[in-house]
Parts: C-alpha cells; structure tokens; sequence
C-alpha cells in the first residue's frame, strides 16, 4: 500500500504540470475556476477553444486509444491529470457525455467508417454531443421508450420526442435509442442511431430547470431522416450499445460530481460565520456535522482510490463504483444545505455580492437535485448495488415475456 | 499510488480467515458468552501459536516482524470470526504502547511475553461513567507508585501488565503496572464473550512509560483506532453476510424477503457505510504504516466511520431476521453485542467527531 506516486506517476505528473504552466496561467489563490454550466456561449467557446489547445499536444481526453487520438493514458494518469488540471484557470470541461460516454459506445460497438468520422471531432470537441435517451414514459425504465424508427431504403425515418436530453441547443450530433420492432419483447426491439442535430424535423425546446439554468431540453423528432450508415450495431440489437452507454455513464460520474464547494469551504464558513458572537465552529452540534460530512466524502475519495488501484491491475469498471452517485449525491445536497443553515435567515440570500462564496452552497443546494436523478436515480442505483453487488433477487417484472406493444404504461404529459 | 494491500497480505489474510473458519465459529464465543469464563483460551493459544499476537513485535523481541499492514488484515479476520479473546486490548494497545514509548529495557522485559500470549496486556483509561480526556483521569502515578480506580477495564480481570493513563508530576502520562495482586472486581458487559473489571491501584509499584504525556496518549488512541477499525469492518462485512443469506432464504408473500425493495435498499446502505469506513481504514493504515503525519486526521476518520459501519450492520441483522433475530439462539446478538462494545471502547465516536475538527482546524 504506497499513496504517494510511483516513479512513472511522477514522471508524468511533472510532464503534465510542464505542459500546463506553459500553455495556462495558475489559479490565484482564493480564485475558483469558473463552473460548468453548458449552455453559456462564451463559457462554450472557450471551453472549444482549451480543448483544441489540448488535443493539439495529445492532452485531450488521454485515456483513449492513440488510434483515437488518445495516449492510452491509464485512469489513474487521467486522475493525475485532472487534479494538476484543476489548479490551472482554465474552462471546465462541457464535453463529458460525448468524450466519456457516447465516444466509448462507438468505440465499442461502431463501424470503422463512423470511428473515422466522430471520434477525432469529439476529442477536439469541434463538434459536441447529446444523448438521446430519456423519453416523457422511459425514464428509469429506458427500455420503455417509444420513439420509432422505420427503414426505408438506405434510411431510417424517426418520430417521437425525447426529454432531458442535457445541451441538445448546442450539439452537433445526438446519439439515439428508438423502437423498431414494437411487436418484440421489450429490450429486443430497440435500435440505436447516431443523429445529426441539425437534420429538418428536430426541433429543441429548451426546458427551465429550478436552479434556473436551461441545460436540458425536450427534443421533438418529426420525419427526421437518418441514413442506415449511422446506425451503431445490429438493427433491433440497440440495448446492448446503450448498455455500454450506461456503463460508461455510471463510470464517469461515480464521485456524484463536484459541486463547486466542498468540506474546505464548510469549515472556512462554520470559522468565519458567528453564532451569539462566537465561531460558529465551536458549537459541539456544528463541529459533529462536519465531522461527519469530512468522513464520507474522504470515504468517497478514498473509495475512488480503491477502484482506481483494482483498475490498474487490469479490472474492468463495474457496478460497484454506483456507491459514488448513490452516496454522494444527497450527501452533496446535505452539506449544500447545512452550510445556508450556518448562515441563519441569510442562507435564504443568493446575491453574489453578499452571500458567502458568491451563493455558491446556495447554487450547489439548488443543482443538487438534479444530480440525485441524472444517471440514475437513488432507488435505481440502490437497485444496482443490491442485485449487481450483493446478488439479492431482481426486482418483479409485471412486463416480462410481453411484447412490447402490449405493456400498459402511463405517464403524465 | 497503488491503494490495495499486496498479494502476500492478502494471502496471509486468507490464512487468517481459513484458521478462523475452522477454529473460531460463531459457537466459540457463544460458548464463552454462555459459559460465564473470561475468553477462549484454546483459541488465545491458537492465535498466538499463528504468530499473531506478535505480528508487529519485531523479530528480536520474539515477535514475527510483520508489519501494520499484516497487522490490520489479521484484525479485520478476528473481527469477522468475533473472536472472544484479549486481541486488541492486549496487541493494538498494551503491546503498541511498548513498542512505540518502552525503553530498550521495558521491551526486552515484556514483548516476548506479549507476542507468545503469556502476558495478557490491556489498557486502563476510563475511570466510570462519562467523557474523561487524559487531563481530568484521577488515577496518581507519583514516579513509583499508581493510586486510584479505573473501570471499565476491557480484559481487566485476565490481564497481567496494563498501561494505565495516569496524572504524573507535569500532567497526564502513560504508566505500565503488572497487575499480579492488584485488585480486581468482575463487572458485567453487554458483550459477555469479552470480560470487563475495575481495577483499584491501592500504592501498585508501577513504572513511567516514555515521556510522551498527553500527546503520547492520544497517538497511542489513533494507532489502535486504525486497527480495531479493521476488526470492526470485519464484523461489519460478516453481519452483512449472514442477513443477506438469511434473508435469500426467508420467505413472506411468496417470495424471499430479500426480494423486497426495502430490504434491498437498506443491505446496499450496509454495503456503502461498509465500504466508506473501509476506504477511510485503508487510509489510516497506510498513514499508520507508514508514520505519515496523517494518521492523527485519518484516525478519526477512520474511527467514526467504522463505528458507524458496524453500529450499523448490528442493528440492520436483527431487525431484517424478524422475531427470530430477537433470540438468542440466533447469532444476531453477538453482532449487537460486540459493535457497541467496539464502538465505546477507546473514546465515543461523538469524541473522536470533536477530535477530528480540532485536528483540521489546528
Ligand atoms: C440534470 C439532469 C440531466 C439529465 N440529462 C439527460 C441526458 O442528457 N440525456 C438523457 O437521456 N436523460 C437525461 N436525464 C434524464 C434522467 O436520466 C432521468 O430523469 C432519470 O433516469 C429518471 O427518470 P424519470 O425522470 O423518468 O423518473 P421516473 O423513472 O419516472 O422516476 C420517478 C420516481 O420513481 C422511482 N422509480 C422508478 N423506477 C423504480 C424502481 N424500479 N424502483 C424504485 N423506484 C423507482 C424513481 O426513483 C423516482 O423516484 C437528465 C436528468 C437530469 C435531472
């Protein structure tokens, strides 16, 4: 058990770190990076603008193949190069779904022609991604979804409408899941596409989500035309892509995300915040808190560690590492929403003038929401480790040997 | 970084496990628990015969010369067999507090002793009912002589040599006293298969254990919380273990219990406190393997989290075994028993949340 780099992980942290300071400026102290939300143009065009500079000099999504464009980089090099990444100002990157989920989907289940064409493209993020997934009746249960594609000749002609489909107003190419045979069993009727956004028929209506952003869409499909040469996999074989999809998903999500704030900026408020004139830190409730906060995400992190090891001994990512979403999504929205507690009738105040870290546990209390349902919801990730992990029972399935067609769903519009 | 033990531990830990499977089931220490004695004493001598009990005690104090690490994985194997022997008082705390502050003198003297299980070590802190830090413990070492009433005493009524916490001539220290004619009463625990005493220090001849004081006593803490955490995710991954075949088994409606959503959610919220407290215990060994001035934080990390973990598997595997986990035929108990016993020894975890935050924000 050794936590500090081996030889070559120092190796290339010292490359990395080199690379950095001469292609950025380190943050300055007490500046933050700004945070991800898509769906800003200037933020977009300069996140385009880093990610160009990166793949120049193969700093670009290292972990894929160099075929790809990638290095090859093992996950742990990718960690390494995120954490000296992190203390650079430079834009955050707005490309995750495409270079961490559909990219790999490709990779995995595509045509030599469609590696050819998408993969460098979205490694530059000259072109960006959307995923096509959820439907209005498939949320959790995605096999539900109802949106057709019929053949005709060398295409296939898509209707339907597709929801929460996360930066849909400024992708280039979507990835999509459809029902080409209703009249097969549920899983076994799907197809999988690659759709060009820009395709007559495709209409994207932003969506307003409570934190007040609009990163997510409702995306209409009316005779939208897809030549058969995008099509990722075997016609009606598409569960298996998507499967892949979710897979890559769950892994590149795993820590719940950062929200922006974390255990250190709790502890600088709880010391800066006063309760009847003392530091709110020396209240034994604040202070037991905390405590607990700081061991679970530390359990988190250390988690990831743990995975990362068993990953460079060749282990493939499994449904273990569903832990990271499952506990630290509502542990971020907790923490969120003690530190506005430590600010008393003020925690209500998100002006960015006069709230602590520029309301940024307001914003995080605010997105934190979201990131309990996106990739999975708490009951569905419960699911997984339970069924997947510790081999208990499957859940009852009142659709199963049913044609599709004939499944009752319901869902409110 | 390379966050996992090594293929030999892991190997040695099999060994470990393989051991127990055969020499400590459940009914061992149910037949202490039942039998009113103190511990198993077939299986002390078994476990010091593996070499445990001086698996850290270097070579030339006749001790196997493993290091933490190894140290740690036997912990987690005797905490998943719930093994009713002195382990940890004796090994994470009396043997440690020699090793790390006894003079060339007081190693020699008694680390044989130890590591060959002829010397049962303990620890004797508390002083009754209530949070006592070193600075307000009672108990008078006046450079010879110890005078005062310690309890609980976990293993008090077997142990030979304790290391006492004590008020010196400039504060809290630790103080090592044999414990031949030292007056001892029987209290009873909650945890029968793990005896505890009182201890009355009438003028005991007794001598300083390093000059460390208050620090010296806290880093001892941090070291034996790393290790019995082990122990305590041992139990904790056991207890999980035994309620899901339990429950895989168990039918209601028509279907295994296990079956229910309910019971799923709540064995993968076991898992995941399971798998934090292991995450954080993997952190504290490697800051206590390798003397990384982490270990103060990583130990309260560490000890919060396993606390949590198992207080948690205890109480999950009786209610999700229904009335039968109520008996006491049923094994849950031992669970319940011993994941409270774990979690008030060696200062509370509310004590060690309040560590944690003085240490971060030191
Ligand atoms: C911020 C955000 C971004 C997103 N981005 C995308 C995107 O880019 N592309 C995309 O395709 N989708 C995206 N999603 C959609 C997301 O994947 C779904 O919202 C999610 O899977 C839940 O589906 P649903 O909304 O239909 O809820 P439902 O599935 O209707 O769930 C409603 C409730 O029922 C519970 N439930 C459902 N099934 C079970 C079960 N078997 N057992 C117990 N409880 C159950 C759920 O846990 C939930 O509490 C995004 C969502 C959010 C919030």
């Amino acid at each position: 058990m050794d936590f500090n780099d081996t030889p070559e992980e120092a190796a290339f942290r010292k490359e990395a770190i080199e690379w950095l300071e001469a292609n950025a400026e380190r943050l300055a102290p007490g500046k933050r990076r700004q945070s991800g939300i898509a769906g800003t143009g200037e933020l977009m065009k300069a996140a385009k603008a880093w990610q160009a500079k990166k793949a120049d000099s193969k700093w670009a999504c290292i972990t894929w193949p160099e075929e790809f464009g990638g290095r090859s980089a093992s996950s742990m090099q990718r960690v390494i190069f995120n954490e000296e990444e992190a203390k650079f100002d430079v834009p955050p990157n707005l490309f995750g779904i495409g270079q961490g989920m559909l990219g790999p989907t490709i990779m995995a289940h595509g045509t030599p022609e469609q590696k050819d064409r998408y993969l460098e493209p979205m490694l530059r993020a000259d072109e960006v991604w959307c995923q096509l997934f959820s439907e209005p009746s498939a949320g959790s249960d995605l096999a539900g979804l109802r949106t057709t594609a019929v053949q005709d000749g060398d295409e296939w002609v898509v209707n339907g409408q597709k929801i929460w489909t996360t930066g849909a107003q400024e992708s280039d190419w979507g990835m999509i899941v459809t029902r080409t045979d209703p009249t097969a069993k549920k899983h076994a009727g799907i197809t999988y596409f690659i759709v060009d956004m820009k395709s007559p028929g495709i209409e994207v209506r932003p969506i307003h989500q409570i934190n007040d952003s609009r990163e997510f869409n409702e995306v209409f499909f009316s005779d939208v035309r897809i030549p058969d040469k995008n099509r990722v996999g075997a016609v009606n074989d598409g569960w298996r892509g998507a499967i892949t999809t979710l897979m890559n998903e769950r892994a590149s999500i795993g820590s719940g995300g950062s929200m922006g704030v974390g255990i250190k900026d709790l502890l600088k408020l709880a010391r800066e915040t006063e309760w009847n004139g003392r530091p709110a830190i020396e209240d034994p409730s604040v202070r037991e808190k905390i405590a607990d906060f700081y061991w679970k995400l530390k359990g988190l992190e250390y988690t990831g560690y743990r995975a990362l090891t068993s990953l460079s001994k060749g282990a493939t990512p499994g449904p273990e590492n569903s832990i990271g979403k499952m506990v630290g999504a509502p542990l971020r929205q907790d923490l969120a929403a003690f530190a506005m507690e430590l600010q008393g009738a003020a925690g209500a105040t998100n002006d960015p003038g006069d709230t602590p870290f520029g309301g940024a546990f307001q914003q995080s209390w605010l997105g934190s929401p979201g990131l309990r349902l996106a990739g999975g919801t708490d009951e569905i990730l419960h699911n997984i480790l339970a069924e997947r992990v510790l081999g208990l029972p499957g859940e009852i399935r009142a659709d199963k040997g049913l044609a599709f067609q004939d499944i009752p769903t319901g869902s409110a519009r | 970084m390379n966050f996992d033990f090594s293929e030999e531990q892991k190997l040695l830990q099999q060994t470990a496990r393989d051991y127990l499977t055969e020499h400590c089931t459940l009914e061992v220490g149910r037949a202490v628990l039942e039998g009113g004695g103190t511990h198993s004493e077939s299986l002390w001598k078994g476990v010091a015969e593996m070499g445990w009990l001086g698996a850290a005690v270097p070579e030339e104090y006749g001790g196997a010369g493993f290091g933490r690490l190894e140290l740690a994985l036997i912990a987690q194997e005797l905490g998943r067999a719930l093994a009713p022997i002195p382990f940890g008082p004796s090994v994470y705390l009396a043997t440690e507090a020699v090793l790390e502050f006894g003079s060339d003198e007081q190693r020699k003297k008694y680390l044989p002793r130890l590591a060959s299980g002829d010397l049962i070590g303990t620890f004797a802190f508390a002083e009754g009912p209530g949070r006592v830090g070193a600075d307000a413990v009672a108990t008078k070492f006046d450079g010879s002589t110890l005078t005062g009433t310690k309890f609980p005493v976990a293993d008090g009524g077997i142990a030979g040599l304790a290391v006492v916490v004590a008020q010196g001539a400039s504060g809290p220290q630790l103080v090592l006293a044999e414990l031949d004619g030292v007056k001892s009463d029987t209290i009873t625990s909650i945890d029968p298969s793990r005896g505890q005493a009182r201890l009355h220090f009438e003028g005991t001849a007794a001598e300083a254990l390093g000059s460390g004081g208050a620090a010296a006593i806290s880093h001892l803490l941090d070291r034996a919380a790393v290790l019995t955490a082990f122990e305590q995710i041992g139990g904790a991954e056991r207890a999980l273990d035994e309620t899901k075949a339990f429950t895989m088994g168990r039918y209601a409606f028509g279907r295994p219990v296990a079956s229910f959503q309910a019971m799923k959610h709540r064995m993968a919220d076991v898992y995941a406190a399971i798998q934090l407290a292991t995450s954080n215990a993997y952190y504290g060994a490697w800051a206590l393997s390798t003397g990384d001035d982490e270990l103060a934080t990583a130990a309260c990390g560490t000890r919060v989290a396993a606390c949590e973990a198992y207080d948690l598997a205890g109480k999950e595997i009786i209610q999700m075994h229904g009335g039968v986990g109520f008996t006491w035929e049923y094994d849950c108990h031992l669970f319940y028993r011993r994941a409270k016993l774990l979690s008030l020894s060696l200062g509370t975890p509310g004590e060690w949340r309040d560590k944690l935050i003085d240490r971060l924000e030191a």
